[in-house]
């Protein structure tokens, strides 16, 4: 693990091998702390390394601190890491701020510009837990190599190249990507940036060992990084979405951002909405004339597509709406982590409107999971709701790079005429509309609609019809957890604990289980993808377990439970169930899961 | 001025079809299409309801038109005159409440065979879905709305609605209405709209002239067609119903300029009985037409490229 990595500095050779690393980046937002993640994180999944980010941004237009982690590691990389191993403080607030995430013998790499020039070079360092500081003038000698103010950009192409020297990261591919990135706006952009650079390259740092990565091992096809955001778009397009209309809104933005600008190439079109209710009412629009539609949106903005989601259900049409949650209730911590829209997602809107809700649990699983949303929108001609989250959306991992030709979805338009004996809303089978244009060879043509209908889609408010089409649309629900696998558990197959978890929480929960495993206790891990339904198989799974804690990113309710812990109470009336909630906007670190689980090991909460 | 020079036949209704490959636009069937053929249901609407007339006149105006019976799509909100799509034998698709227009608008941006028309009432247009109005205009979708106004809430029987005038007594109001009445026309040409008319559902052939040149407008086009509700506002309309001693004035295109927006403007300004025929008309690029342009501009630059090796190409950048 990270915190065993890198010992206190200075005390023996002048260079080791290091496994992985975590480095935290705090400055502000306007200082290019993300690009440097963004070029740390590329340049680890081209060297066969894994690599996880995570980044806060404040909720402002410009301005506020920010930060940036880097873990970048040989090994499995499955979180951003709980603390970091080197930090680097942009400013007095960077380094007051953020110290104490810095672990016990760490470095911390600071600006020491004089304050003459710098108003908020870093003083008063806390000499204590062994933490190595190592002052170094980012701000005046940027200022010297590139010229300018120090109010100028640059100072984190210097910082770039200092980490590049002192971590001995491949210079040539790292410029390479730096090349490209600034190559796109101008010569003088790049020609600066390179000089700060190869300043920051060239500085001699004193008294630091220079490290090593080991050489991860090279795996078969390409391996590349991106975030969750970017994922759920190119899933979309290799689903065949080609139609769908959003309105802005954090952390959901660069989603719909993306296709508007990508769909043309694809021969579609999105449109940004005046508002949410337009927006899902077009995208239903597109799917009633035959096409599989997207839209989505955060938090405030789903709650205001819910009528309009509870007449997909009714209406029985293909939908895929994502919802990158963020904190709430109402507009909440718009630029922080949170998993408190489960249960919108699933119960929201008004009557009994079945909905199939998916997550992603990492950036990888993001274009698979859009594939899949889509295959079951088809499939069960219903809404399909995919939950990411602030995290998600934006940390940049590395992975194997899809098989285009294996998974795309050639989108289609079905106009094969209908016989006379076509019914739209069929009791027996799945509804498949017939998209307008389509020839209605026994002349009666249908109506899709939200009222309580019989198989011809007439208007009934007849008792025993309603009774029937509920059950029908309640019976995809059990179609499709009969067709979906319950998912593999990791780790111990029976014994102490059972932590359960769904979407962006996979890689700290499952750290943690590897933690509690390595303590002693037997210890599994359930990653949830398909929340509702849930996949059939999962009963047994639970039964072998003393304890079955289920972790989450959201508030422990009136009852003492999450979200996802309240409906498996609920769904296997097992007393078992605990959970382990947070609700700080932060991403889980491994400790606080750890001790969570201990504490209601040990009899407690 | 013109309006035929907009005229849009089925034949050259818009060009290129986007992908995914949407059927190019059906030239006119074979088979006639009748009004026979085109009915559905019967009405559910109260007898003597002016909706009856909307509804045949709308029947007429297809029969003349003659477009493919399977690329009419009628599409609703929430209403009495929302239950269009159920009394017509097309594709259609009652909607919620309001939100008709921007369903519409999907249908109509991913598929240009086909012939889009929006039914609804005051309360679904220019109240609960007032602000798609506005935004539908101003993007100039290829659609056709028709808005039968009745100044009342009649399905929820008898509620005071954005167009009833001051001093109406309601449900909601049982000493008068006392906010200001919607001006339908002024609201229309305020948010960009390429076609804007007003019609009564008792005056039919003034109703099929102002459906027809509707329908035929490249754009975003709109009636507003006055339609008694004879349970909860039965008086409403008189002061333009001749038969009831009112006055039916219609705009004489001699005298005004549908591509003059002023002249639109000022005409609008009485609201009732207020002039009847087309206030305002004029070819902009419909929303349509600017996105088909984008993807073929976007086409024309990718060299034969699919849209697979885009998505390929794309993640090799992210290697």
């Amino acid at each position: 693990m990270s915190s065993t990595t890198i010992e206190s500095a200075g005390s023996s050779t002048p260079s080791r091998t290091l496994r992985n690393a975590v480095i935290r980046f705090a400055g502000n937002s306007q200082d290019g702390i993300q690009s440097i993640g963004g070029f740390l994180a590329r340049l680890a999944g081209r060297t066969a390394q894994e690599v996880m980010t995570y980044m806060t941004i404040p909720s402002t237009i410009s301005g506020g601190p920010s930060i940036f982690q880097v873990h970048i590691g040989s090994g499995q990389v499955l979180t951003s890491g709980d603390e970091a191993d080197v930090l680097v403080a942009f400013y007095q607030h960077s380094y007051d701020g953020h110290i104490s995430s810095l672990r016990d013998g760490g470095i911390c790499l600071y600006d020491s510009t004089p304050t003459s020039m710098e108003r908020d070079a870093v003083v008063n360092l806390k000499h204590e837990r062994g933490i190595k500081h190592i002052g170094i003038p980012f701000t005046s000698a940027t200022v010297e190599a590139v010229g300018g103010s120090p109010r100028d950009r640059g100072k984190n192409m210097f910082v770039m190249g200092l980490i590049c020297a002192v971590f001995n990261l491949d210079r040539e591919k790292l410029v390479g990507i730096i090349a490209r990135q600034f190559g796109k706006k101008d010569e003088q952009v790049l020609r600066n940036a390179m000089l700060a650079f190869d300043a920051g390259y060239a500085y001699q740092v004193g008294d630091l060992d220079k490290f090593f990565f080991e050489h991860g091992e090279a795996e078969a096809g390409h391996r590349i990084s991106t975030d969750g955001n970017q994922m759920l778009t190119l899933g979309l397009l290799a689903a065949g979405v080609r139609y769908g209309a959003a309105y802005p809104i954090t952390p959901w933005s660069t989603i719909m951002e993306t296709l508007r600008t990508e769909l043309p190439k694809y021969g579609g079109i999105y449109v940004q909405a005046e508002d949410e209710l337009a927006a899902v009412s077009l995208t239903i629009g597109a799917a009633f004339a035959g096409h599989l539609a997207v839209t989505g949106s955060s938090g405030p903005g789903l709650s205001l597509k819910m009528e309009a989601l509870s007449y997909a259900s009714m209406a029985e049409l293909p939908l895929i709406v994502i919802n990158v949650q963020r904190g709430g209730p109402s507009t909440g911590l718009p630029t922080s982590v949170e998993q408190s829209d489960l249960m919108q997602a699933i119960y929201g809107s008004h009557g009994d409107c079945p909905r199939i809700v998916l997550a992603p649990q990492d950036v990888e699983d993001c274009f698979y999971i859009a594939l899949e949303a889509g295959k079951l929108a088809r499939k069960y001609s219903c809404p399909v709701i995919i939950l990411s989250d602030q995290a998600l959306s934006s940390r940049i991992e590395a992975f194997h790079e899809p098989d285009v030709d294996m998974h795309w979805v050639e989108p289609g338009l079905n106009l094969t005429p209908k016989d006379a004996d076509f019914k739209p809303y069929p009791l027996e089978r799945n509804t498949h509309h017939a998209a307008p244009g389509t020839k209605m060879l026994g002349g009666k043509y249908p109506v899709v609609t939200g009222l309580e209908h019989d198989e011809w889609g007439h208007p009934s408010g007849s008792p025993k019809m309603h009774s029937a089409m509920t059950n029908k649309r309640r019976r995809k629900l059990l179609d499709a957890a009969a067709e979906i696998h319950a998912p593999k558990v990791h780790g111990d197959q029976e014994g102490d604990v059972l932590l359960v978890g769904w979407g962006s929480t996979y890689g700290p929960i499952r750290e943690s289980t590897d933690r509690l495993r390595a303590e002693g206790y037997k210890a599994g891990h359930l990653h949830l993808r398909h929340i509702h339904p849930l996949p059939d198989g999962i009963q047994p799974v639970l039964n072998h377990y003393k304890h079955i804690i289920v972790v989450e990113m959201n508030d422990y309710g009136a009852y003492g439970y999450g979200q996802l812990a309240m409906l498996l109470r609920a769904r296997f009336c097992n007393p078992a169930i605990r959970s382990v909630c947070k609700t700080d906007g932060l991403a889980f670190r491994i400790k606080d899961i750890v001790t969570g689980v201990e504490k209601h090991l040990a009899g407690g909460a | 001025m013109s309006t035929e020079s907009n005229v849009l036949t089925a034949a050259s209704a818009d060009a290129a079809a986007p992908a995914p490959a949407a059927p190019a636009p059906a030239a006119p069937v074979a088979d006639k299409l009748t009004k026979k053929a085109l009915t559905a249901d019967h009405p559910t609407w109260c007898p003597g309801c002016g909706d009856f007339a909307v509804l045949n006149i709308f029947y007429r105006v297809l029969e003349k038109l003659q477009y493919p019976h399977e690329n009419i799509v009628c599409v609703a909100g929430i209403g009495c005159s929302s239950r269009f799509p159920y009394f017509m034998n097309t594709h259609g698709i009652h909607f919620i409440h309001g939100r008709a227009l921007p369903l519409a608008t999907g249908v109509s941006l991913s598929r240009p065979d086909l012939h889009v028309f929006v039914f609804g009432g005051d309360g679904d247009g220019f109240s609960i879905g007032g602000n798609h109005l506005n935004h539908a205009a101003r993007k100039n979708v290829k659609l056709t709305y028709i808005i039968m106004d009745n100044f009342v809430y009649g399905l929820t029987k008898k509620q005071t609605s954005p167009t009833s005038p001051i001093g109406f007594k309601s449900k909601t109001d049982p000493t008068g209405a006392i906010d200001r009445p919607i001006n339908p026309m002024r609201q229309l040409l305020a948010s960009g709209a390429t076609f804007i008319a007003r019609t009564h559902a008792a005056q039919v052939k003034h109703m099929e002239a102002m459906f027809e040149r509707a329908i035929k407008h490249d754009g975003f086009s709109v009636v507003e067609c006055l339609s008694e509700c004879v349970m909860f506002y039965a008086s409403a309309f008189d002061d333009s119903t001749p038969r009831k001693g009112g006055v039916f004035e219609t705009i004489d295109e001699a005298q005004h300029d549908v591509t003059d927006e002023t002249a639109a403007f000022k005409m609008a300004e009485n609201l009732t009985p207020g002039k009847f025929g087309v206030y305002y008309q004029v070819n902009r690029p419909t929303k349509n037409a600017l996105e088909q342009k984008w993807i073929d501009d976007t086409q024309s630059k990718m060299n034969g490229m699919t849209p697979k090796d885009v998505l390929k190409k794309r993640l090799e950048t992210m290697r």
